[in-house]
């Protein structure tokens, strides 16, 4: 029943981290084999869908230091130096490597790349392909990929559990979801780039595939997660959808206003409003800060009630249908489309939604994870360069530097080691009885799925949302927990083996419960508010207990022991966020 | 408003069933949602087997095409209310083959794909360190359109000679070889165009431009193919012209 086959380096997702970690490994030794195992086709990962921008600097009054100061700052000096430093060094290399593969980066006259402002940097250094730099990213990664003669792709294989010998990672166990067929592949090195898990959260710009399968396959292999607690809201999500409206919308002007038609923004030491955007200022603040706002004018009672929760509105019609059209063109299709409304001439209604997890696989700056043949890079894995809030534009970078360099140190650590063995087969059988005992073959159980999910989703919105407090979380653990007990009693529909979509459901609600229950017991422990993680209980930043990395490893029983790291501090010392100044 | 409408959805487990048969659902009738919406309201509360794929919801991960009352769409992105009072009926894309349920294999796409080399060709390339290939905003126009291809192919879908001719390397193809072909960046267009005229799939394009009606995002891919016939025929004479090096 079982299908065998092995490479050297296996990424597990083939969004824009994968992709770029795959090439890097065939540009790195060009004897080692190469898999790309994705869930989806790697065109539909949800790099596809980011929008504004990818930081890097790119003009002469710009420095590799105020890049750095606007991320560390902007992450509340949470972000560890040292990889911030090497981040901000190679982001623009990489994002001229993307030119070079073709990236269709939107212009100045002369032919020069552009680039535009962004919220929370204070000099413009965002590339940008319109407002589908993501879409461009990815499209513009997975066609140079396939040229590379070494990489073999597992298009709809969905990866249930890393495969660990000897203290060492050496592959993974996947359903091939065609057949339904269980496939174990065995590696020398395996790089988790699965993206977020935005979907814990019941309101998300978030894909539905969105589930931090990587983050629980490597959780549950032995790997600690990193500050989990920091997951961020964007200000602008459409309502009812959580369709994101870029960033990019304020930087090229737009207003935030609440329903006195006032920018509320001023109220909250972001600075002063004026016509034309200002830099690390007003809407161009940091999305942490501007979300908070949100809640303060929510309590105030100067937003606007609507059918899917308040809102407030952003403002783009003086901005003019052509620059709109030039420059956000995506922004008006989609209020076309999903609000019926024309931002040429109305308001955008937003409120803040789930957008990005600052958390992740805990890496070095070379992508590698402390357990032996496992790196991380993007989404799923925290380096750390964000920290406890992530700037915009940085992220898009971000999986270009860290899937490049994981790609490296990965190809340099396969090349050195011996072959996977023959008895991880013992392993990979045990996987399929414990699929077919626990979902395929199962009977007598009652809970559904979407059940169990929507009230981890409520779970999670109450009780680790942009304010939380300990009580709170407390009564979110144990509710995780009794949901975990639950889940046993899951119950499919859908006994059949090819494309049984219910089976993936059940397993990424597993995956989706476990990395919940790590955020909400990081979020408890943290006793102090920094960036994203604001506890109402603990109104201010603590650096003398709190100026430090959660690690959650999981334990035995499958519950999250919390420890903490250091953060590395090169040349910025700790100081306070100072916006629009 | 109707608060419900009928949707009748294709099913077909291979291992089970000989051939596809319709089922119907009634499902809520709401002014928000889309088709894609509705069947996860199946999938959630009625019946956990229904397979589909879908991703994104926002109509750019293109993962969600599906045939809509016949005409091929992203479902995320087509409304319920515009069917009332229904039913919708909702098929797995057209010529394809059926894997399960609305889930069609696209395999054959990619590996068209893969042969009209949609990279960068270059004779040098230049280090990093030089800097970008200068682009000004007028030659990015050239190829922008093309370069906003989803992968949806809902355009196969539609094709009626990718229907009639499996072998037709397809609008969504060709538009993607067009892309690198009109971008400044690029030197490979003789590459692709002498792996294109190995197969006579684009003269048999009518140019009746089903693919850039149904094309969600304005590719064009039918505007693609014809300024490919054109360049085809004019290398076409040129070898016969100019034999030794005409190009």
């Amino acid at each position: 029943m079982l299908d065998i086959s092995s490479t050297d380096v296996l990424m597990v997702g083939g969004g824009g981290a994968g992709l770029r970690a795959a090439i890097a490994v065939a540009e790195t030794n060009p004897n080692l084999n190469i898999a790309v195992i994705s869930k989806v086709y790697p065109m539909r990962s949800h790099t596809v869908s980011a929008e504004g921008g990818a930081a890097g600097v790119a003009r002469a009054d710009d420095s590799l230091d105020e890049h750095a100061y606007d991320t560390i700052s902007g992450g509340d000096w949470l972000p560890d130096q040292d990889a911030v430093e090497v981040f901000v060094k190679e982001a623009p290399l990489e994002l001229m490597q993307l030119e070079h593969w073709g990236c269709p980066w939107n212009r100045e006259p002369d032919g020069r790349v552009a680039v535009r402002p962004f919220g929370g940097m204070k000099k413009e250094r965002t590339w940008f392909a319109a407002d589908k730099t993501g879409f461009h990213m990815l499209h513009t990664l997975f066609q140079t990929s396939l040229k590379y003669k070494a990489v073999t792709r597992f298009d709809e294989f969905f990866a249930t559990k890393l495969l660990v010998d000897d203290g060492r990672v050496q592959g993974v166990v996947a359903i091939e979801l065609s057949t339904g067929k269980i496939q174990a592949v065995t590696a020398k090195a395996v790089i988790l780039c699965t993206g977020g898990c935005g979907r814990i959260f019941p309101f998300t710009t978030n894909a539905a595939i969105k589930n931090g399968d990587g983050m629980a396959l490597g959780y549950r292999a032995g790997a600690p997660l990193k500050d989990m607690e920091f997951v961020q809201y964007h200000p602008t999500g459409l309502p009812f959808t959580g369709i994101l409206i870029t960033e990019a919308a304020r930087a090229e002007g737009g207003y935030m206003i609440n329903k006195d038609g006032y920018r509320y923004l001023q109220d909250y030491n972001l600075g002063k409003p004026e016509p034309t955007p200002v830099l690390r200022s007003m809407e161009l603040g940091p999305r942490d800060r501007l979300s908070q706002a949100f809640v303060k004018e929510f309590e105030k009672g100067r937003t606007i009630p609507g059918p899917y929760g308040a809102v407030v509105h952003l403002d783009l019609r003086h901005l003019g249908e052509k620059k709109i059209d030039a420059k956000l063109p995506f922004v008006r299709e989609l209020c076309q489309k999903y609000e019926n409304l024309d931002p040429v001439t109305e308001l955008i209604p937003v409120r803040p939604v789930i957008h990005y997890m600052m958390g992740g696989v805990h890496t070095d700056i070379n992508g590698a994870t402390p357990l032996q043949g496992l790196y991380a890079a993007g989404e799923a894995a925290c380096v750390s360069i964000n920290g406890a809030n992530r700037l915009g534009s940085n992220s898009l970078a971000e999986l270009l530097v860290f899937g490049a360099r994981a790609g490296r140190s990965a190809a340099a650590f396969a090349s050195s080691q011996p072959a996977p063995q023959r008895h991880l087969l013992a392993q990979a059988l045990d996987e399929e009885t414990r699929l077919e005992q626990e979902f395929l073959n199962k009977t007598g159980g009652r809970e559904r799925i979407a059940t169990i999910r929507e009230e981890m989703q409520k779970t999670m919105e109450e009780c680790a949302g942009i304010y939380r407090t300990g009580p709170q979380l407390e009564h979110g653990a144990g509710k995780l927990r009794e949901l975990q007990e639950r889940f046993r009693s899951i119950a499919l529909d859908d006994h059949t083996r090819p494309f049984n979509t219910e089976l993936s459901s059940a397993l990424e609600l597993s995956y989706m419960l476990d990395v919940a229950e790590s955020m909400v017991q990081c979020a408890l422990h943290r006793t102090e508010s920094r960036g994203a993680h604001q506890r109402s209980d603990f109104p201010a930043r603590d650096d003398r207990k709190f100026l430090a990395h959660s690690l959650v490893k999981r334990n035995a029983d499958g519950s999250p022991e919390v420890s903490y790291a250091p953060v590395t501090i090169t040349r910025w010392p700790p100081a306070e966020r100072v916006y629009g100044k | 408003m109707p608060d419900k409408i009928a949707l009748e959805v294709a099913r077909y487990t291979p291992e089970r069933d000989k051939e596809p048969k319709f089922e119907t659902f009634e499902v809520p009738l709401r002014k928000e949602w889309v088709v894609l919406d509705a069947l996860n309201y199946v999938k959630d509360k009625v019946d956990g087997s229904l397979s589909f794929r879908w991703s994104c919801r926002m109509g750019v991960c293109g993962s969600c095409g599906m045939m809509v009352n016949d005409e091929p769409k992203l479902t995320c992105a087509t409304f319920l209310t515009d069917y009332a009072p229904g039913p919708v009926r909702v098929e797995p894309l057209k010529n394809f083959p059926v894997m399960r349920d609305l889930i069609v294999e696209i395999t054959d796409f990619l590996t068209k794909l893969s042969k009209v080399k949609p990279w960068i060709i270059r004779k040098e390339e230049k280090p990093l360190s030089e800097g970008e290939y200068l682009q000004t905003p007028d030659q990015l126009d050239t190829y922008k359109q093309f370069s906003m291809c989803i992968n949806c192919l809902l355009c196969y879908a539609a094709c009626p000679v990718y229907g009639l001719d499996p072998l037709f390397a397809g609008p969504a193809a060709l538009a993607l070889a067009q892309r690198y072909n009109m971008d400044s960046r690029d030197q490979g267009s003789d590459e692709r165009l002498d792996i294109l005229s190995q197969h006579d799939g684009i003269w048999g394009c009518t140019f009746v431009g089903e693919c850039t009606q149904v094309c969600p995002k304005h590719v064009d891919p039918a505007g693609a193919i014809q300024q490919y016939k054109l360049t085809g025929t004019q290398e076409w004479v040129k070898s016969f012209l100019m034999p030794f090096g005409g190009k």
